[in-house]
């Protein structure tokens, strides 16, 4: 049994202007016993036919990577999310993430499997017509054949729409002939179907086509040299006259760059949830290596500097966890309850994924940048071993740093964001306008002197959580009556305003599930899962105040700056926590334990 | 053809060990439990066996109610059903004794095992149960095929290997490479939670020993490293710490 509990759906982005109930997110200790067999089946495969193998992997020695697929299709591991009626296992969105996160240990592997089952399987899954599904789904599901997705272009990257790659319907209008140029396909090499977006004629709009490799008039060029993932295919596609039946355009014309958009929004959420195993192994591998290596006698696990490493990785994993899987659930439940009110399975998950759209920028972002945090620490706790080839640390530092890239940057995903609660505002989905005024009379008026009750697990942290939401909501309130519609333009506001966003629901999401967890563990039992929480809340006040600075100070002058600047203050005032010990409990429990901190799947 | 996998239920090979209760009990805080390593070639084995000639496979645990995710792991990997005797497993004896009585009751035409469990490593399980049930028992196994009522089987012996062949029924303590060990698919473990687990109390029969008390082996020292060209602190310590010369 899935461990979901049927709960009230949230608005994408509601977070914001509401107070969120522990009881009402789901946590990974909640995964069922099947969950994680599923999650310990996954980190079997990757342990013996990835781990053992990983040179011939990222040489790309000839159909290896291909053959993983193909093992991996046999394992059930392709159709996690394919309906079961085409051949899938119709698995939940949460434990879709589930399998990407482990999933993400395997380096190159990852980029591949992360193609295949999101950007290349489920556009059909969404928006694919009977024909389509019943044609295409089951031998993608099995791994018998494989996908890509070809979007991107020479000159159209984060503009996707801009792509110039055209389809001309032929004369005896069965067929459409695509012409183009795309790049950086992930899979392109022994891709079996492409999944075209192509503009007809003068349309502004892409539509979306599923091209066969053996329809013909499709080139390769070489493997592209990549910093990263280097086991991965990637390469340009050129379509010369590629004839494609026209019933294999997907979905209606021009409604391909809706595709684009709603597909990435699952890929978004995925990549964020699936940097969480490949930090717990990194965290792993460090801390083992500091209690081995000695320096001035003693192991240098001993020594603070390094146990803040070590701590700050764990706590940080720990809160992209919580993150992911929070906003997983709340997709989850979404669908739920829009297939309860009569939509198919697919549109209630495309719908459902939609509606937190916000948050699956927040997590891709958030969880990209955490391994990247990650991996760089790592590499200095290994020391000169970790920038040699010989060590373990080289490959993941490298292959990370993609994840800032792909699936939209993170900077796009800052834009987007930003933009996509303004217009869930805007269009009275979501009450902001109000909690924005109720901010600025609250900032007008004498402070509160309130103290939190302590009774309550949690308490003053979620006391300093209610009030980053309102430094937040002050900033973005005063930067959208300061600009209006031209707030697009104002990149870097946008970008300071996402990163105040992005630390809420990140810090929110983890003091929900220690509040959960110290009602299943005691107080004591949960000590470090409160210490992790604690530390990653106050660098989360400190980014959101330094943010929230300095998108006021881009837009106000004068007596207002200094209000806004007091009132950035007040919202961002914590009492300040002893960090140094912080660090000290987590890392002594990863010394002890020779190991991440905790883990899940026992 | 009727196949019974007996498994383990035992720590994963990376445990931390450490002991309780005045060092009495095996302290399991923290413990990850595996599918014993020798078993799940088993298991394999017998998979593969049922694919190619069909019939089913029953896995056997004796083990108390923490067990049942590892007997699910295994119906998961391709087991039919599964049967827990509901009992501490305190030694060989009367582990020997609890498979011997499921045996018989079912009537199975091969009972396969790992060459040995990966916690107290005892070996004596299979040699017993043969005994108990009167029916020949090899180990430890490395290739295994079925000829109508006979099995063919290769055993690993001092200094070279064993081919024998064997009537059935019969008791096989396996090892690799009888089978390529197996993950479990999406799929199985999927249709694990629908398949049979049934509960058997033990018999009356008391475990046939005692622990005293457990004892960790002694820390191993460090490396003391000495510069190749100091041969006279090499002597040193070779004399007065090592006491070797």
């Amino acid at each position: 049994m899935e461990a979901i509990a049927e709960k009230e759906a949230l608005k994408g982005g509601g977070f914001l202007i509401k107070e969120t109930n522990a009881e009402d997110i789901f946590i990974p200790e909640e995964f069922s016993e099947e969950q994680k067999m599923m999650a310990n089946a996954t980190i079997d495969f990757i342990k013996k036919e990835i781990d053992p193998h990983v040179e011939r992997m990222d040489s790309m020695e000839e159909g290896f990577m291909a053959g993983l697929m193909t093992r991996a299709g046999e394992l059930g591991l392709l159709g996690v999310n394919v309906p079961e009626e085409y051949g899938g296992m119709a698995m939940s969105f949460n434990t879709g993430m589930l399998i990407a996160d482990i999933v993400g240990i395997g380096g190159s592997f990852s980029t591949a499997y992360g193609a295949h089952t999101g950007i290349g399987t489920l556009p059909i899954i969404y928006y694919g017509t009977e024909d389509q599904k019943k044609k295409y789904l089951p031998k993608l599901a099995s791994g018998e054949w494989k996908a890509c997705y070809c979007l991107t272009e020479p000159d159209a990257g984060s503009d996707a729409n801009s792509g110039k790659t055209s389809a001309k319907l032929t004369s005896d209008r069965k067929h459409y002939l695509i012409n183009g140029q795309k790049m950086w396909i992930s899979n392109a090499g022994f891709a079996d179907l492409f999944i075209v977006f192509a503009k007809i004629d003068d349309d502004k709009k892409l539509s979306a086509f599923l091209v066969e490799k053996s329809y013909g008039g499709i080139e390769l060029n070489d493997e592209e040299k990549k910093l990263g993932i280097k086991g991965s295919s990637t390469r340009q596609v050129f379509f010369n006259d590629c004839k494609v039946p026209v019933e294999n355009m997907l979905s209606d014309r021009e409604n391909g760059f809706k595709i684009a958009v709603n597909i990435l929004n699952v890929g978004r959420i995925k990549l964020g949830a699936g940097v969480v195993q490949g930090c717990k192994e990194i965290a792993s591998l460090c801390t083992s290596y500091a209690n081995q290596r000695n320096q001035f006698g003693v192991p240098i696990s001993s020594f603070g500097a390094i146990q803040t490493k070590l701590a700050k990785m764990a706590a940080k994993t720990y809160v992209a966890e919580s993150a992911a899987y929070r906003a997983g659930q709340d997709i989850d439940n979404l669908i739920k309850k829009l297939e309860a009110g009569g939509l198919s399975h697919s549109d209630a998950k495309m719908k459902g994924v939609e509606q937190f759209a916000i948050e699956c920028a927040i997590i891709k972002i958030h969880g990209s940048e955490i391994i990247d945090y990650v991996v760089d620490e790592g590499l200095q706790v290994y020391g000169g071993m970790g920038f040699s080839e010989e060590g373990p640390m080289a490959r993941p530092y490298r292959d990370a740093r993609i994840a800032r890239i792909y699936e939209g940057t993170n900077e796009i995903n800052r834009m987007l964001l930003v933009g996509m609660l303004f217009k869930k505002g805007m269009k009275g989905e979501l009450d902001l306008f109000a909690s924005v005024m109720a901010v600025g009379k609250e900032l007008t008026s004498v402070p509160s002197f309130e103290s939190p009750d302590m009774n309550i697990p949690m308490a003053a942290e979620k006391g300093v959580v209610k009030n980053l939401k309102k430094a937040v909501l002050m900033a973005a309130g005063k930067a959208a009556e300061t600009f209006g519609p031209k707030l697009d333009h104002e990149q870097e506001v946008l970008m300071s305003l996402a990163d105040m966003i992005i630390e809420v629901y990140a810090a929110e999401s983890a003091i929900l599930r220690t509040e959960k967890l110290i009602s299943k563990y005691g107080q004591d039992g949960a000590q470090l899962y409160v210490d992790m929480t604690r530390l990653y809340l106050a660098e989360a006040v400190q980014k959101v105040k330094n943010h929230g600075d300095e998108a006021i100070a881009c837009y106000a002058t004068g007596d207002e700056l200094k209000v806004l600047m007091m009132g950035m203050k007040r919202f961002t005032k914590v009492e300040p926590y002893n960090t140094k010990e912080l660090r000290r409990s987590i890392a002594a429990k990863m010394i002890e334990a020779n190991a991440f901190p905790y883990d899940l799947y026992s | 053809m009727k196949i019974l996998v007996c498994i383990t239920h035992v720590p994963d090979t990376t445990s931390k060990i450490a002991f309780t209760d005045n060092s009495t009990k095996f302290d399991q805080t923290g413990v990850q439990y595996i599918i014993g390593p020798y078993d799940d070639y088993a298991l394999a084995r017998a998979v593969e066996l049922k694919e190619a000639t069909g019939g089913s496979i029953s896995v056997l645990n004796v083990g108390e109610a923490e067990t049942e995710p590892t007997l699910r792991k295994a119906l998961a990997i391709g087991a039919d059903d599964a049967i827990r005797v509901n009992a501490f497993p305190t030694d060989a004896f009367f582990v020997s004794k609890q498979i011997a009585k499921v045996a018989e009751e079912g009537g199975y035409d091969l009972i396969l095992m790992g060459r040995e469990s990966i916690d107290f490593n005892g070996g004596q399980v299979h040699g017993m149960v043969g005994e108990l049930l009167g029916m020949p028992s090899m180990s430890p196994v490395m290739t295994l095929d079925i000829e109508g009522n006979t099995a063919k089987l290769t055993r690993e012996i001092e200094g070279g290997k064993e081919f024998m062949e064997v009537k059935l029924p019969a008791v096989l303590g396996c090892q690799e490479p009888i089978a390529e060990w197996k993950i479990p698919n999406m799929r199985g473990i999927m249709s694990a939670r629908t398949k049979p687990l049934s509960v058997v109390e033990p018999t009356g029969d008391a475990p046939a020993t005692t622990v005293d008390n457990f004892e960790l082996p002694p820390a191993k020292k460090g490396v003391t490293m000495v510069d190749a060209e100091n041969m006279d602190e090499l002597v040193n310590l070779l004399k007065n710490e090592a006491k070797v010369i």
